[in-house]
């Protein structure tokens, strides 16, 4: 820790900010000290650290102080943390916290997580060396100790060249990875060029293919992850699938819908179904598609859209024209009420509670009272007493 | 008689290309489960990979989010990483909304959903929240993605923002506030559509009013505010997200 300065931790001129993260604590090799919990910047010279509670304190460390980086991954009660190996301070270094240390190292606890692209980015400033090449305000304490250089390389050597052969190891699977990958995507293309061409002839043939025809054949599209742009239009974007799936829905949302009033936003359903399956999940279109399916099944649910474009699936039985007369009744005993006050009042999510009243409104029930103080219901006099 | 003649064989063709189809479907699924043998822990680890692995799949015209159902999510599980990560966005927007009124910055949820994933959970970074929003949309209820500063504000509430509204957004994020004679200096407006606009995301609860501020009034944005950023979502505010 003696390797740090304090800072104003203003930028100088050339030097740019690559990320910050917040959070994060600093340790003296093994030792905790007193900078436990900091914002840690990394720009293209230095790693700075500013206190999160006092915002005077700041201490910077220059990027070429370091002479390699690990990581160090969670544990039980432990965050992740990178560990800086550095060069022993210059002699001409300015004035820091500490004034000297018995390790050669410094620990960044990330508490706030954030410490694989913190380490990303420093593996990259490090790789690219800009403080090199970008000249700033002030000179940049370059080690260039010729006693430093003597250290550096008895030791360090060994552990960098390891560091170097597990790069080396990194890069190879990544790029045997990215190597497959194009590979892979080089099929993928042809299945999307056979659709496309498939696709074209269903559009010339239109009424001359078989619905059978037509949902293999959207079946096909589903497993790859291509759009739709033909049958859309005559069958739905639906398959077999998403009519199970409705089916499914049926089942599992009778309830949960019984609960809340007989009404839930999609996004609510979404969340719901996706915490009970825990594994494969439905996509946010698997459940669209699935739900707009509903109604043609003839299941107790369906799928409503209001004029904001929320989307609720209801129970065949819910009547929201009917719980609008209800509304007015609870609005008019209050004299007026708000969404968030309406919501709290019936048990309601503000989301519907909204669109309650909105529909009310748009029947002639209420009148709205539209300030910056917020959007107000009121019994609409106007019908009831003209 | 030719007519007919040509249509049967426009029949016969389709079909032939149905089947081939279905031979190469299986063809491929063979080769993905390959794939996914070998580097299904590089994409649930590597959040740059991801980025490659999307923007490749984009550039073929191919969506691996689509469907749950897709080979790309039962074979790398990729799905499963969005759509799970789409909840806890959900989730932590349900949270906060009535603090910031719906809009977040993409920073602060990065930091509030990492922190609901815990700490042993994969890394998100913050381009995989970017594509789990945007398969969010669809679901109706008003996630959108605006550009501001260097960042995006991730709105989450079906309120209508327009070009103007989405301006004054941007130059509110370099102060967390903005005044109407900056409007009218910045953009060159007259005040009526500047109070306009500003009276529109009060409305909302996206902006708060600060008559006291020496000078003119000004508008915060409580998205915008960098102290949230460290409060937790309290218990209360837990509930009002999904149960």
């Amino acid at each position: 820790m003696d390797r740090f300065a304090w800072t104003s931790g203003l930028l100088e001129l050339g030097e740019t900010l690559v990320v910050q993260q917040r959070g994060v604590r600093l340790c003296d090799g093994e030792e905790k000290v007193k900078f436990d919990s900091g914002v840690l910047l990394l720009s293209t010279h230095r790693l700075i650290w500013r206190d999160q509670k006092n915002h005077e304190c700041c201490i910077a460390l220059p990027l070429s102080q370091i002479v390699f980086i690990e990581e160090q991954a969670a544990g039980i009660g432990k965050s992740a943390k990178i560990v800086v190996h550095l060069h022993p301070a210059s002699s001409n270094k300015e004035p820091g916290p500490f004034q000297s240390s018995k390790y050669s190292y410094i620990k960044l606890s990330f508490k706030e997580h954030g410490q694989i692209e913190f380490y990303r980015r420093l593996s990259e400033e490090m790789t690219q060396r800009r403080w090199e090449t970008m000249p700033t305000g002030r000179t940049i304490q370059v080690n260039k100790d010729p006693q430093a250089g003597r250290i550096r390389a008895v030791g360090i050597v060994g552990i960098e060249r390891k560091l170097e052969e597990k790069r080396k190891e990194t890069d190879k699977n990544i790029s045997e990875a990215f190597e497959d990958l194009s590979k892979l995507m080089e099929k993928a293309k042809e299945m999307v060029e056979l659709s496309k061409s498939i696709a074209n002839k269903i559009k010339e043939k239109q009424g001359d293919i078989t619905e059978d025809e037509t949902i293999r054949f959207k079946s096909y599209l589903l497993s790859m992850g291509i759009a739709n742009p033909v049958t859309r239009e005559t069958y739905g974007s639906g398959t077999h699938y998403h009519m199970q799936l409705a089916k499914q829905l049926a089942g599992i949302l009778q309830t949960p819908l019984e609960e809340r009033g007989g009404i839930m936003s999609l996004t609510e359903v979404y969340c719901l179904v996706n915490r009970a399956r825990g594994l494969e999940l439905l996509s946010p279109e698997d459940l669209v598609n699935a739900c707009k399916m509903l109604e043609s099944l003839k299941l107790p649910l369906r799928l409503r859209i209001f004029d904001s474009g929320v989307m609720v699936i209801e129970l065949q039985s819910h009547n929201e024209e009917e719980m609008v007369a209800s509304a007015l009744e609870t609005v008019s005993e209050k004299g007026s009420l708000t969404a968030d006050e309406f919501a709290k009042l019936v048990g309601m999510s503000v989301l519907l509670a909204k669109e309650r009243l909105l529909l009310a409104e748009k029947m002639g029930h209420l009148c709205r009272d539209d300030s910056v103080e917020g959007l107000r219901f009121y019994p609409n006099l106007f019908m009831t007493q003209s | 008689l030719f007519q007919a003649k040509y249509k049967e064989r426009g029949t016969v063709l389709a079909e032939d290309q149905l089947a081939q189809m279905s031979k190469q479907l299986d063809m491929f699924k063979t080769n993905l489960e390959e794939f996914a043998s070998k580097h299904k822990q590089e994409i649930r680890k590597n959040p740059e990979f991801r980025v490659q692995f999307q923007d490749m799949c984009a550039t073929i015209g191919v969506d691996p989010l689509a469907s749950g159902k897709g080979f790309w999510s039962e074979m790398l599980g990729v799905g499963d990483f969005y759509y799970e990560l789409g909840v806890q966005i959900i989730e932590v927007c349900l949270a906060l909304k009535h603090r910031n009124g719906g809009l977040i910055t993409l920073e602060e949820l990065h930091q509030q959903v990492l922190k609901g994933r815990g700490k042993f959970a994969q890394d998100v970074s913050q381009d995989d929240l970017l594509r789990a929003i945007k398969k969010l949309k669809v679901l109706g209820n008003g996630f959108g993605i605006i550009p501001v500063g260097g960042t995006y504000l991730i709105q989450s509430v079906p309120a209508e923002l327009n070009m103007d509204h989405t301006v004054v957004l941007q130059l509110a994020e370099k102060k967390g506030y903005v005044t109407v004679s900056e409007i009218r200096s910045s953009l060159k407006w007259e005040t009526e559509r500047a109070k306009q606009v500003l009276e529109h995301l009060l409305k909302e609860g996206m902006a708060w009013l600060d008559t006291q501020a020496a000078g003119e009034p000004q508008y915060w944005l409580p998205a915008l505010f960098t102290e949230l950023y460290s409060q937790e979502i309290t218990p209360e505010e837990a509930k009002e997200a999904i149960p």
